[in-house]
C-alpha cells in the first residue's frame, strides 16, 4: 500500500507539475494571475475527446495538436487583454477579476457547445497507436494492459501521462534556459522595467510565454480524461486550485520548482487519500496555506512575498 | 453640518428607508433580502479591499462561518437567534484571526491563500465524520426559528451597520490611515501608522460584516447545505459589485449592487449559460475599460464621491 502511495504519487506528481507549469509562466513573466487556467486545460481535455470521438485519433496525437492550437489562441489573447490590463493601476488584483470573467465565459460557450454531460476517453486507447506502430516495426506487440513497477500495477495511461509530462518539463526547461528567447523571457522575468530599459520587446516575448502558458494547460488537459476522471465543462475551478496549490509550493518562474511542487503535492494527495480518505479534500488547501505561510517564497524561492 | 452627519443623512438613511418600506410595496421578499445581504457584503469588501488593498477572495468563508456560528448554537444551545446572531460574528471573528497570518502574504498570494482557507473551511465542515457537530454534508435544518420578517429587519440593521463603518472609515484618521498604508506602507509606517494593526483591524471589521451577514443569511433561510454558504459566488459577487461601483468609497459599492444586482435578476436565471457568458464579458469589460469603477467617472470631472 505504502509502495503503491508512493508510486502512484510520484506519476500523479509529475502529471500536477504539467498541470500547474503554464500557470506558473505566466505568473511569473508577467505578475499576473490566470484564473482561467483550468478552463483552458478543460478545453484540451475536449480537443482530445472530440479527436478522438470523431475520427478515431490516438490522444497521444493530440498533444501537438492541442499544444500548437492553443498556443495560437494564446497569442492574439495577451494582446487583447494584457497590455491594458497591466497599464491598470494594481495589475495583479485586477488579473484575478479580469481572468475570473474569461474562465466564466469559456465555461458557458463550453456549456453551450459541448453540453453538461460527463465525458470520458477508454483508458487503454492513450497511445494505442503508439503500441501498434511499435508491434508492427518490431513485431512484438506491446499489451495494453496495466503495467508492473516494483510489485504494484498502475494503469499503463498514468504510465504514458507522467512519461509524458515530463518530456513538456524538460521540454520548457530547454526552452528557459537554453535558446535566445528562453533568455529574454527570465529577464522579463526577474525585472520587467529594467529589460524593458535594456531594449527587450517586453511584449512579444510575454505574449509568447502567454501563448506557452496556455498551450501547456491545454496539453495538460490531453491526458486530464485519464488523470482526473470524466471531463466536463465545470471541471476548470478546481484545475485551477489545483495548479495554484502546486505553483505556490514550489517557487516563481521555476520550472524546476513546479516539479517539485508537483511531486510534494502527487505524493501527499496519494498518502492521504489512501489512509484518511475522508479528509484528502481537505489536503490541497491546508497545504497550500501551511507552506505560503512558513516558507512564503516556495520550496525553491529566493524572492520575498512578504508584504 | 460635519460630512459624517450628511452622509448618514444623504445616503445610509434614505438606503435603510427605502428597503424598510420596499417589502410593502413589492412581494418578492426574497430578492430584497438578497439585495440587503450583497449590500452587506459588498460593503463589507470594500472595508478590507478597497482600504487595506487586500482582496479578500475567500470572503465567502466569513459568511460560511457566520451562518454556521448561528446554526450551531440554535441546534445545540438552542439559543433565542438574536443570541445566537452573536455567534456568527464570533465565528466569523475566530476565523479571521485564526488566519490574520495570511495579511503578511501580499498580492496575489493573500487572495489565493485566502480562496484556499475558504475551501478548506467547508470541506472541513462537510465532512461527514462531522456529522454529530455539524450535520457534515447532509445540510442544517432548524425550522424552529423560521421567521422572515424579524430576520429581514436584522439584515437590514446588519446592513446599516455595515454602511456606517464605511462612513466612519470615509471620514475618520483611521481610515485615512488605511488609505495611507495601501497607497505605500512604508511611508505610513513612518508617518506614525501601526501598520500590521491598522491592516489587522480593517481585516477583522471586514469578516465580522460577513459573518452577521452569513449570520442573518442562515436566520432567513434556515435551511441550508454547505454548498450554499460557501458558494465561490459570494465572494465573487462581493468584489465585483464592490468594484463595479468603484472602492474605498461608499456610494460605490452601493451603486454596484443596485445596477448589477438589477441586471442580473433583469436577465433572469432561465438560461444560466447565456447569462454566465454574458456576466463573464461584463466583467471582463468593466476590468479592461473601468478599471475604477463608475465613480471614476464623475472623480474624473474633480468631482469628490462620498
Amino acid at each position: 500500500m505504502l509502495t503503491y502511495s508512493l508510486l502512484a504519487g510520484l506519476l500523479f506528481g509529475l502529471y500536477f507539475s504539467l498541470v500547474g507549469l503554464g500557470l506558473n509562466l505566466v505568473f511569473g513573466v508577467m505578475r499576473i494571475v490566470n484564473l482561467a487556467h483550468g478552463d483552458f486545460l478543460m478545453l484540451g481535455a475536449y480537443c482530445a475527446f472530440w479527436l478522438y470521438t470523431l475520427f478515431g485519433v490516438d490522444p497521444v496525437f493530440a498533444i501537438p495538436v492541442a499544444f500548437v492550437l492553443f498556443g495560437l489562441v494564446g497569442l492574439p489573447l495577451y494582446y487583447l487583454l494584457v497590455p491594458r490590463l497591466l497599464a491598470a493601476r494594481d495589475p495583479e488584483m485586477l488579473s484575478i477579476i479580469l481572468f475570473f470573467g474569461l474562465s466564466q465565459v469559456i465555461e458557458a460557450l463550453a456549456t453551450i457547445a459541448f453540453g453538461t454531460s460527463e465525458q470520458s476517453i477508454p483508458g487503454g486507447d492513450l497511445g494505442r497507436a503508439l503500441r501498434e506502430g511499435w508491434g508492427r516495426l518490431t513485431g512484438h506487440e506491446i499489451e495494453s494492459g496495466p503495467v508492473e513497477i516494483f510489485g504494484q500495477s498502475f494503469p499503463s495511461a498514468w504510465i504514458i501521462s507522467g512519461v509524458a509530462s515530463l518530456i513538456a518539463v524538460a521540454l520548457v526547461y530547454l526552452y528557459l534556459y537554453r535558446t535566445r528567447t528562453g533568455y529574454l523571457t527570465r529577464a522579463v522575468m526577474s525585472r520587467r522595467d529594467e529589460a524593458l530599459a535594456t531594449g527587450i520587446d517586453v511584449n512579444r516575448v510575454s505574449a509568447i510565454a502567454f501563448g506557452i502558458g496556455i498551450a501547456l494547460a491545454a496539453v495538460g488537459g490531453v491526458f486530464a480524461p485519464f488523470m482526473l476522471g470524466s471531463i466536463t465543462p465545470a471541471m476548470g475551478v478546481d484545475s485551477t486550485v489545483v495548479s495554484f496549490a502546486v505553483i505556490v509550493m514550489g517557487s516563481l518562474g521555476n520550472p524546476l520548482g513546479t516539479v517539485l511542487g508537483g511531486l510534494v503535492y502527487g505524493v501527499s494527495y496519494m498518502l492521504v487519500q489512501s489512509y484518511l480518505s475522508s479528509w484528502a479534500n481537505l489536503l490541497p488547501y491546508l497545504l497550500l496555506i501551511a507552506i505560503l505561510l512558513v516558507r512564503p517564497s516556495g520550496l525553491l524561492g529566493k524572492r520575498v512575498r512578504l508584504a | 453640518m460635519p460630512r459624517y452627519a450628511k452622509h448618514i443623512l444623504f445616503i445610509v438613511a434614505p438606503l435603510v428607508a427605502a428597503f424598510a418600506i420596499l417589502p410593502f410595496a413589492y412581494n418578492n421578499q426574497l430578492l430584497l433580502f438578497n439585495f440587503v445581504l450583497f449590500l452587506t457584503l459588498a460593503q463589507g469588501v470594500n472595508v478590507i479591499y478597497g482600504f487595506t488593498g487586500y482582496l479578500p477572495f475567500g470572503y465567502v468563508g466569513f459568511f460560511g462561518a457566520g451562518a454556521y456560528g448561528f446554526s450551531l448554537l440554535i441546534l445545540h444551545l438552542h439559543a433565542p437567534p438574536l443570541a445566537a446572531m452573536g455567534g456568527a460574528a464570533v465565528a466569523a471573528l475566530a476565523i479571521a484571526l485564526l488566519l490574520t497570518p495570511l495579511l503578511r502574504l501580499s498580492g496575489a498570494y493573500f487572495s489565493i491563500a485566502n480562496l484556499a482557507a475558504a475551501l478548506a473551511l467547508m470541506q472541513f465542515i462537510s465532512n461527514p465524520n462531522l456529522e454529530a457537530i455539524t450535520r457534515g454534508p447532509y445540510g442544517v435544518s432548524m425550522t424552529g426559528v423560521f421567521n422572515p420578517r424579524l430576520a429581514y429587519t436584522m439584515a437590514l440593521i446588519v446592513m446599516a451597520g455595515a454602511m456606517l463603518v464605511a462612513v466612519w472609515l470615509r471620514n475618520s484618521r483611521f481610515g485615512l490611515a488605511l488609505q495611507a498604508v495601501r497607497e505605500d506602507p512604508v511611508s505610513a509606517a513612518q508617518a506614525g501608522v501601526d501598520v500590521p494593526r491598522a491592516r489587522a483591524y480593517a481585516w477583522l471589521i471586514s469578516a465580522v460584516i460577513a459573518g452577521l451577514a452569513g449570520g442573518v443569511f442562515a436566520w432567513y433561510v434556515t435551511v441550508f447545505y454547505p454548498e450554499n454558504v460557501f458558494s465561490s459566488d459570494y465572494s465573487i459577487f462581493a468584489v465585483v459589485f464592490a468594484l463595479f461601483g468603484g472602492v474605498s468609497t461608499i456610494l460605490g459599492p452601493i451603486v454596484g449592487v443596485l445596477i448589477l444586482y438589477g441586471v442580473y435578476n433583469f436577465i433572469g436565471f432561465s438560461t444560466p449559460q447565456y447569462f454566465q457568458l454574458i456576466y463573464g464579458a461584463l466583467i471582463m469589460a468593466l476590468v479592461l475599460f473601468l478599471p475604477q469603477g463608475l465613480i471614476s467617472l464623475v472623480k474624473r470631472r474633480g468631482i469628490d464621491v462620498p
